[in-house]
């Protein structure tokens, strides 16, 4: 540590460091996120890079980007999406999230906009952005065409938001059962609860109200045995992603 | 912290300029610590070393812009003779015989002299203006901090970056600091490596005799001159090394036989004691090992470099796909994708080599009938003996894309 995050209390910071270590540490707690997280990169990135023509294996493909991450936890898309160049702003309505966000991202020399904030208040300031990163939020919020309307009006016109979430049917309540332990300590708002769960149709119907266009779907398909995730064209039965844009 | 590049390597031999070149050219900063002079590397001199680059491994060169450089020096094999003899008695009848017609990728392999690709990959490291050689550097102390491997140089100056890679050699500083031990086999024998010039041509084809007191190598370098690994119970490699010039050829000429014609030494001659070095592991938090850092093995087969270029186009391809996706390429979950990658690759071939020198470093009777009827077993089947020319050119297995000529 070359300086400390001049926001945060220093009599606080060896905690927040051991949080960003545990959120950071690909066997511990948060285990089936980073497991998850190559496969919601490589839909990411070549997303973002075919909606804004960027070459992946440029340096700083996304240089010039402006990307919002909601929800962004202990920083583990914000800091991928800075690394490749992005203007990164990091926001999660959960404070104790944010300093160690920032601790991480200092530790690995990167600079990344963390706040504690939502999109509605967000939306409301004016903010803009060429990309949102929405993943696995909605199904956590009291009301989803609000919130997903507040993430349009932060859009730039022609702007790309990636929005992933969980399936309602008997399969994935299984499975949010199974996972739901680490999955809820991953996001703070507070249980799952299968009964939010939303299916693609309903989410493409949700998008399209929230005044934006849907343009693709995949599902995120893990293999038990392999201990992997892959991204799918066909099974979207549990955790799945979409892309939609803003109308220029 | 603030990093001075993506990726530090530790060594400037073939596999951490190699790694280091690959690296570069797929958009990465990365600086090369290279404990050897610069004037030290680049001896234009003939020191009698060459290699036997599998086909995969000329494929990577290509595929990395370096074979160009390399192919009017370069000398193809075209067929692999590997018998069983005694000094003075010439090789058993039976024996294994592998032709290059038998598999469609044409030759298996081609021999190569160190100092050809030494000065290649100086020169091209030299033009690469994303990758830092730093010659005659000495790292003295390595740490790592969440977010940074750091390695201290002997002037002072500190560096930091994701990554440390240990391409150090069998006695690797990097390995060691990370405290990762190693596992050790001294076979008591040392290899005598040299090359000779001959009167009559060698047609492509390299000789394996397996002696009792270990392997020697006769392998075809451009030319009418061919390659030596010479491996030999350690007093008696000692004497022969005290010999002067001709002494020393006089006792080679009993076990090379005739059919080379006239021999005599070209350029100089080395030995080296042969030794498995084993890491317990290639990575550890924020370094990864390639080469003989990872593994030494014995030359008998002669995949040591073709083995660390295994290495180092693993770590490549794991390390550009993290970086592509944005990833922290020193992260755990990374690197144990170069592991898992790797492990079963280099365990079976250290072992595989070990057996097959202490099968055949062995004068038993009958040990003796034994393998030759193996051998002749081996050489009677067509499929079995496509496998071991397939595995010899390095096209086994699930290949990174360097290793089957893919660009990166």
């Amino acid at each position: 540590m070359t300086s400390t995050v001049n926001t945060i209390d220093p009599a606080e910071v060896d905690k927040f460091q051991a949080m960003a270590a545990e959120w950071w540490d690909p066997n511990g707690k948060f285990k089936p996120l980073h497991m998850l997280n190559p496969c919601r990169l490589d839909y990411i990135t070549q997303q973002i890079a075919a909606e804004y023509d960027r070459d992946l294996k440029a340096p700083l493909p996304f240089q010039g980007l402006r990307i919002l991450d909601i929800g962004c936890g202990g920083g583990l898309l914000s800091e991928p999406m800075a690394r490749l160049g992005a203007t990164v702003v990091g926001a999660d309505a959960a404070e104790r999230n944010i300093p160690v966000a920032q601790i991480h991202a200092e530790q690995s020399g990167l600079t990344i906009d963390y706040r504690c904030t939502t999109a509605e208040a967000m939306a409301e300031a004016g903010e803009t952005f060429d990309v949102i990163l929405n993943m696995e939020v909605v199904e956590h919020v009291a009301d989803p065409l609000g919130y997903l309307t507040a993430c349009q009006q932060m859009l730039k016109p022609g702007g790309l938001m990636i929005c992933s979430t969980l399936n309602r049917n008997p399969k994935s309540y299984f499975v949010a059962i199974i996972g739901a332990e680490h999955i809820m300590r991953w996001l703070p708002k507070g249980t799952h609860e299968w009964d939010k769960f939303i299916t693609p149709d309903e989410l493409y119907e949700l998008l399209g109200n929230a005044g934006l266009t849907p343009v693709d779907r995949k599902g995120f398909v893990f293999n038990p045995l392999a201990w992997t995730w892959r991204i799918s064209d066909k099974d979207l039965s549990v955790n799945y992603v979409t892309s939609s844009l803003k109308p220029a | 912290m603030a990093h001075d590049a993506d990726i530090l390597i530790a060594g400037g031999g073939l596999n951490g300029l190699t790694l280091g070149l690959a690296l570069a050219q797929g958009g990465m900063q990365v600086q090369v610590i290279d404990q050897l002079p610069a004037q030290t590397r680049a001896d234009p001199e003939f020191d009698g070393r060459s290699y036997a680059l599998a086909l995969a491994s000329k494929r990577m060169l290509g595929a990395l812009g370096l074979w160009e450089g390399l192919a009017e020096h370069a000398q193809p094999i075209l067929e692999v003779v590997a018998s069983d003899g005694r000094a003075g008695e010439g090789p058993s009848p039976l024996f294994l015989h592998f032709d290059h017609a038998e598999i469609e990728e044409g030759p298996m392999g081609y021999m190569i002299e160190d100092r050809f690709l030494r000065n290649l990959l100086l020169e091209a490291a030299e033009a690469t203006p994303d990758l830092t050689h730093r010659a005659g550097a000495q790292i003295i102390g390595q740490s790592i901090a969440p977010g940074a491997a750091s390695v201290t140089l002997a002037t002072g100056e500190v560096l930091a970056a994701p990554l440390l890679v240990g391409a150090d050699g069998k006695a690797s500083g990097t390995c060691a600091r990370a405290g990762i031990g190693r596992d050790e086999t001294d076979y008591e024998q040392d290899a005598i490596v040299c090359a000779v010039a001959h009167s009559a041509p060698h047609n492509g084809v390299a000789h394996q005799f397996f002696m009792p007191g270990g392997p020697l190598a006769i392998l075809p370098l451009a030319g009418q001159r061919s390659g030596i690994v010479w491996s030999e119970e350690r007093a008696l490699a000692a004497e022969y090394m005290a010999l002067d010039d001709a002494g020393f050829i006089e006792v080679l000429k009993p076990r090379f036989g005739s059919f080379l014609g006239e021999i005599s030494l070209a350029g100089r001659r080395s030995s080296y004691p042969l030794v498995r070095s084993l890491a317990r592991q290639i990575v550890a938090e924020r370094v990864a090992l390639v080469g003989d850092a990872a593994q030494a093995v014995h030359p008998i087969a002669g995949q040591g470099l073709n083995q660390g270029l295994r290495d180092v186009a693993s770590l490549v391809q794991v390390v550009l796909e993290a970086r592509r996706r944005g990833e922290d390429i020193g992260a755990a979950d990374v690197l144990e994708r170069h592991r898992a990658w790797r492990s079963f690759d280099r365990q079976s071939l250290a072992f595989a080599t070990d057996g097959f020198n202490r099968l055949f470093s062995n004068d038993n009777p009958v040990l003796r009938a034994g393998r030759d009827l193996g051998m002749g077993l081996i050489g009677s089947v067509p499929g079995l003996r496509r496998r071991f020319i397939r595995e010899a050119a390095g096209l086994a297995g699930d290949l990174p894309d360097l290793l089957r000529g893919r660009p990166i």
